[in-house]
């Protein structure tokens, strides 16, 4: 036994390699692990070598939209004399997501050397992690790590006696899906409302403090010390499928599986093996129905879907969904899809930041027609008017929640009708929600 | 093309806008309205209302005209089906908790809810059989109201606070559907420019205490003015309610007061509903004032200027305007004359996020026209210098009970009123005037801009201005001479305003003689 998981033999442990190592958390531990290695790798090469490397690598952010790290770090100005940002977003909080989770509880070091390396990436000197507030237990492994590095001399003003300064703050959420977004998780820390900001202004010319930015999710910032340390090539070399796709990823797979959990994969395993292979399968005697793929915000993936599909950023894709944060839902047959839909939308219509009307009236009243529904009160017009809602929604604001609550909306009457029509025609008994 | 300029086409118009203009102004300068409620020319753009989202050719969505910068060769689409479903997307949004009381609402007829849903909006509702929002009405202190079931969340309100006002007492509480506008509670909204956010709002949800259920828009007259408050000269909008002023209200002018006016000006109409006017002109004759018509009272005044040859002492109230001031100076002029106008002074409230706006200490609108025209003394001492004069000319300034004992000791006065001030048994001629909210004239401001007034009700009784008075007793003096006709000619026959006329100076006025700002005692 290991980490509630024993390692599947086609899972490719990198980040993962020692979660469940409770020595693994704490400094001496994580350097007898080889860690800080890469960073004072890094601390000797030039910022373009360390963007060229990460470049070369394919890495692309795993927090949801897949932009290529490399690149983004790119877009930071030269010899602006302004101080520069990172941002590191440990909000998880995309409903099926917790393998930020994992990586900050098991190896806090990890993730702080991945933020060193970062700010030398871009120029900075003072990385923020933007912690989610109900995540308390993983903030105070997270902090006392960072104590441990301060004190260590590891970070601090002269970082492994680099002569470089990198400081390194935890800042915890209050509790708000939105502050996810990478704008509104910026106004977060500047002690603002949560309100995502209107782009342009990008990150990279106007972010933190009306700084140059740059903002990157754990996980990303997590493979970037061992991409330092055993190359680009490497790292390019970990995929299955699409060439576009490199390294692993952390999926976390929760739902009507065998054994839930965090895996860690090679872009590209197909869809198939992690469900029923890594994850065990269905529960006895169920039958898959649908797949969340990448956090509640993508559209939900049929059987047929699943069947073909490679799971990384090119191959969901095509497949119909996205890859997005990695948070994998995964519901057999026993699951009322209408129900299920009105619990997100239901999400998304309080985490709303109220900002854009589409998004801000627009999620409640979704909301409000599929709990019509499940009482059994729907109206026969009610699925064109969710499609049209959803369409008013859909490209018309300043972030995606609004679309993030339209699409398992659009996907599940397209793909789940039946379910719709059993409540439409009451042919299934009413569900007593409370409006 | 140049540098400066881009070149566009929105709905079929070309226009060429400074480089930097958003798309929601360029469309303006192309006669097209892009529908919007947070947008507002003089706050920061937040983009949430997302009424304003127009097609641009090659775009790949559509985007907000409010912080879309004009390109260069763009083809915009603000009526095209695809905005306009867009747009009837967000008023049904909009609507779903509004509580459609357009009938009880202040707001009713001015209401951009209203004028956008009648164009662009759907006849009918898909939301029927849920219960709307509902909150309390909120008194936010002052005399503003928050009544939040009519809100929708524009934040123009908090962004005036934020930005313009610079005291950040209110915000968005809560999210999603439940959100609300809300005060510190610690605080209330008593910035003495807070009176904004009842404009500004584009709904009923923020409304006035004072002008709450008075009239109903479309019964209201508006007259263009300017705000007599103080050296300022703000721009406003004094509406009518059959003859009665209910209500002043900013008027847009980027040069003196951008799109506000503080809330002392917005409160100062009462005095113009005054029932006590002055209404029937009068001269001393043996039974005492006399009433009489205006051929003997023009009469009695050249008479009385003709007469003598001492010193003259004019005594100006603050909001006398540029003509009048000009005409009673050359009625007099031979005489050895001091002329002053009355300021009171207060304290200088600046509106922080807006250069060089503030209701300013001296509580007089037409301080630097009274100056220019040479009417510049001291108040105190041309009060204390009635007693030795011949004739006091006293135009609407009202004095207290020791000035009153001083001005009593003159020669002659000739009271040009438009309510009599009844302690002064020395007074020869009772003349009514218009007030400036009955006539037509032009304020100089504290920058030397001349801005026009214009009449708003009609005078009471024989009423007339007081350059009226004081250039038809004028012209009785000499057979050639001739009075003018109406305000414009007056102002133009001033030597100091060099043929200025009314026509020139437009609705947003005209700097004319850059005056030293500055406090004057």
């Amino acid at each position: 036994m290991g980490y509630p998981h024993p390692i599947h033999p086609k899972e490719t442990p990198v980040l993962s390699t020692h979660f469940g190592e409770m020595e693994a958390r704490s400094l001496e531990g994580w350097v007898a692990r080889g860690g800080y290695v890469a960073l004072r790798q890094a601390l000797e090469m030039t910022t373009e070598a360390i963007v060229d490397e990460v470049k070369a690598s394919g890495l692309r952010g795993r927090g949801g939209a897949g932009f290529p790290c490399g690149m983004k770090w790119g877009f930071m100005p030269k010899d602006d004399g302004r101080p520069h940002y990172l941002c590191c977003n440990a909000d998880e909080s995309e409903p099926g997501t917790f393998k930020d989770r994992e990586i900050i509880r098991w190896t806090p070091h990890a993730l702080i050397e991945g933020c060193a390396i970062g700010c030398l990436g871009i120029r900075a000197e003072t990385c923020f992690i933007f912690i989610r507030g109900e995540y308390t237990e993983p903030a105070e492994i997270l902090e006392r790590a960072v104590a441990e590095a301060y004190a260590a001399g590891v970070i601090g003003p002269d970082a492994c006696g680099s002569g470089k300064r990198i400081d390194i703050f935890v800042h915890r959420g209050a509790g708000a899906y939105i502050c996810g977004e990478e704008t509104a998780l910026m106004n977060a820390i500047e002690g603002k409302r949560g309100n995502p900001r209107i782009k342009p202004p990008f990150p990279a010319v106007s972010g933190l403090f009306g700084m140059p930015t740059t903002i990157n999710n754990v996980e990303t910032l997590a493979a970037v010390p061992h991409i330092i340390t055993r190359g680009a090539a490497w790292y390019a070399g970990l995929s299955l499928s699409s060439p576009k796709s490199t390294g692993t990823k952390l999926i976390s797979v929760c739902g009507h599986v065998q054994r839930p959990g965090t895996y860690e994969i090679t872009m590209g395993l197909p869809m198939q093996e992690l469900i029923f292979d890594l994850c065990g399968g269905m529960r006895e005697g169920r039958t898959l129905k649908a797949v969340i793929p990448g956090g509640s915000s993508v559209p939900i993936m049929t059987p047929e879907e699943v069947a073909g599909c490679a799971t990384d950023y090119e191959g969901i894709a095509a497949s119909g969904s996205l890859l997005g944060s990695g948070g994998m839902i995964v519901m057999d047959d026993s699951t009322d899809l209408v129900y299920q839909i009105m619990r997100l939308a239901r999400f998304y219509a309080h985490e709303s930041c109220a900002q854009c009307t589409n998004c801000r009236e627009g999620t409640a009243w979704t909301t409000r027609i599929l709990e019509r529904i499940l009482r059994g009160e729907g109206k026969s017009a009610d699925l064109d008017l969710l499609l049209d809602l959803a369409d008013n929604m859909t490209g018309r604001t300043i972030c995606v929640l609004a679309d993030s609550c339209a699409a398992p909306v659009i996907s599940g009457i397209q793909k789940f009708r039946p379910d719709f029509d059993a409540y439409l025609t009451g042919a299934r008994a009413p569900v007593m929600v409370e409006a | 093309m140049s540098d400066a300029t881009v070149s566009l086409s929105i709905d079929g118009m070309d226009v060429t806008v400074p480089k930097g203009t958003m798309l929601i102004e360029a469309a303006k300068q192309a006669g097209v309205v892009v529908p919007h409620y947070c947008y507002h020319p003089s706050l920061p753009s937040p983009a949430v209302c997302r009424m304003c989202l127009v097609e641009v050719e090659k775009l790949p969505k559509m985007v907000p005209a409010c912080v879309t910068t004009a390109g260069e060769g763009q083809v915009v689409h603000v009526h095209s089906p695809a905005a306009k479903k867009a747009r009837e997307g967000v008023l049904e949004f909009l609507l779903i908790n509004h509580p459609l009381d357009c009938p009880i609402c202040d707001q009713a007829g001015e209401c951009e809810l209203q004028d956008f849903v009648f164009q662009e909006g759907q006849a009918g509702t898909r939301y029927a059989d849920y219960p709307k929002r509902f909150n309390p009405v909120e008194d936010f202190g002052h005399d503003v109201l928050y009544i939040p079931n009519r809100c929708i969340l524009c934040t123009r309100c908090v962004r005036f606070m934020d930005h313009v006002a610079e005291e950040s007492v209110l915000t968005v509480s809560e999210r999603g559907d439940r959100a609300t506008i809300s005060i510190d509670p610690a605080h209330r909204l008593d910035h003495q420019w807070a009176g904004n956010v009842v404009d500004l709002c584009p709904v009923g949800s923020l409304v006035s205490k004072d002008f709450l259920h008075k009239a109903r828009a479309w019964d209201l007259d508006k007259t263009a003015s300017v705000c007599p408050g103080c050296t300022q000269g703000c721009n406003i909008m004094v509406d009518t309610r059959d003859e009665v002023v209910v209500r002043l209200r900013p008027r847009p002018n980027l040069e003196v007061n951008r799109h506000f006016i503080c809330d002392t000006g917005r409160a100062d109409y009462r005095w113009m509903n005054r029932g006590d006017r002055l209404e029937e002109a009068a001269v001393r004759g043996e039974q005492g004032l006399e009433g009489t018509a205006w051929e003997s009272t023009l009469e009695r005044v050249a008479a009385l200027v003709a007469e003598g040859e001492g010193a003259v002492t004019v005594l100006l109230g603050g909001r006398v305007s540029t003509e009048s001031i000009g005409w009673i100076l050359r009625l007099l002029s031979g005489r050895r004359v001091t002329a002053a106008m009355r300021v009171p002074l207060g304290d200088e409230v600046p509106l922080a996020g807006m250069a060089n706006l503030a209701l300013r200490a001296e509580r007089a609108a037409n301080l630097h026209g009274a100056q220019l025209l040479g009417a510049g003394a001291d108040w105190h001492a041309a009060v204390a210098s009635a007693p030795d004069t011949d004739l006091v000319i006293l135009v609407d300034a009202p004095l207290s009970d020791t000035e009153l004992a001083v001005v009593a000791r003159a020669g002659a006065v000739v009271q040009l009123s438009t309510v009599a001030e009844p302690g002064l048994e020395n007074t020869a001629v009772l003349a009514p005037i218009t007030s400036m909210v009955e006539e037509q004239g032009v304020f100089i401001n504290r920058d030397g801009r001349a801005q026009r007034f214009l009449p708003a009700r009609t005078p009471p009784g024989m009423a007339r201005p007081a350059w009226w008075v004081a250039a038809n007793a004028w012209a009785l003096a000499d057979e050639a001479r001739t009075a003018p006709a109406t305000a414009s000619e007056a102002l133009a026959a001033l030597p100091a305003l060099d043929g200025l006329t009314h026509a020139q100076l437009g609705f947003t006025g005209r700097v004319i003689a850059p005056v030293a700002a500055g406090g004057v005692r």
